[in-house]
């Protein structure tokens, strides 16, 4: 049995016939059967007496043992065993043109996000969500330096936004230091704060740096959650400055912005002004990204992400080559969370919890490790998606999830994986390598 | 002197939950050289599948609670297997020989995954259960504290030695163990000697969730309670506990999870309860930089 399987492996690559895709259909099924039937057959609930009840779910179960069956039942028919592979080339119909279409992309995004204000200035909602997804965009960039340039996995990421947010909150409460000193302080305080966990840590290998910064992270939402006299606990802290149009505040009346400009006062201003002031940072931490990228130490990135021990053989000091990229990393995070701060108005431990580096992670990977545009591209489709399925929130998380693992197995170097390596030797010949 | 007994009680129950969580992660990493992120929260599918079992069992009229705990326990760690398996196939497997980070990036969108989908098919509220087993002795007293060893803290360690002496002599004994551990040394080398490395990687996850599922009862069974997201500080605390004995070692990671177990009720009994999470973080960053190996690990030589 096991040796007919093996020799026809080659010959299996399609179709199973009907009987053996029926088999490996039912046992797919008794397999989703196994896994659902307490999990979704039967549903425990407080009952009248606030001890927990079970309730049966059966249809419920019935569907999705059907869904599976069906759906394995399918696959086995039309690609048998094999792994389905898409292989990492784009459709015939792009392939040709990605270049071309990349080249259009990303000035056509920019140019758009930079209407976007003009567009749809009567609507608020819009913009709002506007400022969300470049926010996103921002961290996105800044994590790309560590993960996709350097090839460090940094699952704490959202400590550095949180430095950010509370520098800014804590300066400007405290000392009515304004927003725009501020901003600078915030990334330095960030980055200080990365170079204090890179210097010990970055010895470590991949994945144990990456739980020590899973580690870090908790550890920095923890002390903001418990230091109650200095962050102010659970509750955060409220009432944070908001930041003012080069010393004109967007206040109705005397010296406000739109009395100074003879504008009459509207809201809406300041929420543009806050929408221009995260597209021009996030436009600069691109621009920073794609000029370090030239510089030798963002070409030591690449390589380092490559093969650290080659880069160490030719006398890369990697440490620090490490410490430079978590350093540029947290200090963008840091300035995205003082922006966050003066946005928001108000900051709480609960929105640095370790759920928000994974998003900002899955938009890393998504958009393909190291691709600027393709960030910029996985930010609006995940933010801008869940928010045209809204009545679906509680999926959200679990289509995260799912992407994330779906796009390691089939497409490892993102769905718009377009980015073109910084130093080229010579043309390669052939098809295009996969990825080691 | 009483309380600090009394401390040294509740570590090592703590701790033999741990250990039998970090088993599950130092097999793993043994074998193939991966964080398996989502460990934590299939332990927490095996306390859920336990709470709902043993509610099922109670509806349908099974009062015996011996009986009852024993089908509870045989569930839950054949259906937590199963999803060991199905982890592993699905979101592992086809990234063997991908590239370095792929397998801990595709772990942590399947513990999103656990999560959420617990989350979405019992609710996010913190479920609780009456305790079952109640009663237990008083060691010894002063006049101000009576040092007491309930049944359950009886229980727990119990069974996690059992687990503990028969999942070794498993390793030790067993072809199966044999082929673990030949995996373990060298995985293409003994795929060549003719092990089939995709079944060793599959059982062992399988046994690993299965001790998870074991581990997921005695904390519903000490604590009373689960909810969806104790699967995330579980998993990273019983992690760093296989880190502190040594990845890749079985005792080791049983010594982990007591020490760990100890620190953090040690922790809570004399510093602050508030920061405990913290003090375990700290240990895992500490032993990381100073102690990379573990207390019983081998030093891990970097090939080319």
């Amino acid at each position: 049995m096991r040796r007919t399987k093996a020799v026809s492996t080659k010959a299996a690559t399609t179709a199973l016939p009907f009987a053996a895709a029926l088999k490996d259909a039912a046992l797919a099924a008794l397999v989703a059967f196994g896994l659902f039937f307490f999990m979704i057959g039967l549903y425990t609930d407080q009952g009248p007496t606030g001890a927990l009840v079970v309730t049966t779910r059966f249809e419920s179960l019935t569907i999705l043992v059907g869904v599976v069956f069906v759906g394995s039942f399918a696959r086995a028919l039309l690609f048998g065993r094999e792994p389905i592979r898409f292989g990492s080339k784009l459709p015939a119909w792009i392939g040709g043109r990605a270049a071309t279409i990349g080249r259009f992309a990303g000035p056509a995004l920019l140019g758009f996000a930079l209407l976007v204000p003009v567009l749809f200035y009567d609507n608020r909602y819009l913009l709002d969500l506007g400022i969300l997804v470049l926010t996103y965009v921002m961290l996105g960039w800044g994590l790309n330096i560590v993960v996709g340039l350097a090839g460090l996995l940094d699952l704490g990421y959202v400590a550095f936004y949180a430095v950010g947010a509370y520098s800014y909150a804590l300066l400007a409460t405290h000392f009515g230091l304004s927003f725009w000193i501020c901003l600078p302080l915030a990334g330095i305080l960030a980055a200080f704060w990365g170079v204090m966990l890179g210097f010990p840590v970055l010895r470590l290998r991949g994945d144990y740096l990456a739980i020590v910064t899973l580690a870090f992270g908790e550890i920095i939402r923890l002390v903001l959650l418990n230091w109650q006299s200095f962050t102010g606990g659970p509750n955060g802290i409220s009432s944070i400055p908001r930041p003012s149009f080069f010393g004109l505040p967007f206040i109705d009346g005397e010296g406000g912005f739109a009395e100074t400009l003879g504008l009459e006062f509207s809201p809406t201003h300041r929420v543009v002004f806050l929408f221009y002031v995260i597209l021009a940072l996030a436009l600069l931490t691109n621009w920073v990204t794609l000029r370090l990228r030239r510089l030798p130490v963002g070409r030591a990135w690449e390589a380092m992400r490559e093969d650290e021990i080659a880069c160490r053989s030719l006398g890369i000091n990697t440490t620090n080559t490490k410490l430079t990229a978590f350093a540029m990393g947290a200090m963008f995070g840091g300035v995205a969370g003082a922006f966050f701060a003066t946005r928001q108005g108000f900051i709480s431990p609960e929105s640095f919890a370790f759920g928000e580096s994974a998003l900002v992670l899955a938009i890393v990977v998504l958009g393909g490790m190291g691709s600027q545009l393709g960030v910029a591209v996985a930010a609006l489709a995940m933010l801008g998606g869940f928010e045209l399925f809204r009545e679906f929130e509680q999926y959200r998380m679990l289509v995260f999830g799912f992407a994330m693992v779906a796009i390691m197995i089939w497409r490892p170097r993102g769905l718009v994986s377009t980015r073109e390596p910084s130093l080229h030797l010579a043309d390669r010949k052939g098809p295009a390598k996969e990825p080691a | 002197m009483e309380y600090f007994f009394q401390q040294l009680i509740n570590g090592v129950t703590l701790g033999s939950i741990y250990g039998l969580i970090a088993i599950g992660y130092t097999m793993v990493y043994g074998i193939i050289g991966m964080i398996n992120f989502a460990h934590g929260d299939v332990f927490m599918v095996g306390g859920f599948i336990a709470l709902i079992c043993f509610l099922a069992l109670m509806a349908m009229g099974l009062t015996a609670i011996p009986l009852a705990l024993f089908i509870v326990l045989l569930v839950a760690m054949g259906l937590t297997a199963l999803y060991g398996w199905t982890v592993e196939r699905f979101a592992y497997r086809p990234l063997r020989g991908s590239f370095r980070l792929a397998p801990l990036i595709s772990a942590i969108g399947m513990s999103i995954i656990l999560q959420n989908y617990v989350q979405i098919a019992q609710g996010a509220r913190v479920k609780s259960l009456p305790p079952l087993i109640e009663g237990g002795h008083t060691l010894f007293e002063s006049e101000t504290f009576s040092v007491q060893l309930s049944n359950v803290q009886i229980v727990v360690v119990l069974t996690t030695l059992v687990l503990m002496v028969a999942f070794s002599l498993v390793v030790a004994k067993t072809r199966l163990g044999r082929d673990m551990r030949a995996c373990e040394q060298d995985l293409k080398m003994a795929s060549l000697l003719g092990v089939d490395i995709d079944r060793t990687i599959s059982l062992t996850f399988v046994i690993g969730a299965a001790l998870a599922s074991v581990a997921g009862i005695m904390y519903l069974l000490y604590y009373g309670v689960v909810d969806f997201f104790i699967g995330f500080v579980a998993g990273v605390k019983a992690f760093t506990a296989a880190v502190l004995g040594g990845i890749g070692s079985l005792p080791g990671a049983m010594l982990g999870g007591l020490l760990i177990g100890l620190i953090e009720t040690m922790w809570s009994a004399y510093f602050s309860i508030e920061y405990k999470d913290v003090a375990a973080f700290s240990i895992l960053i500490v032993v990381l930089i100073f102690l990379p190996t573990g207390i019983l690990g081998r030093p891990e030589v970097e090939k080319v």
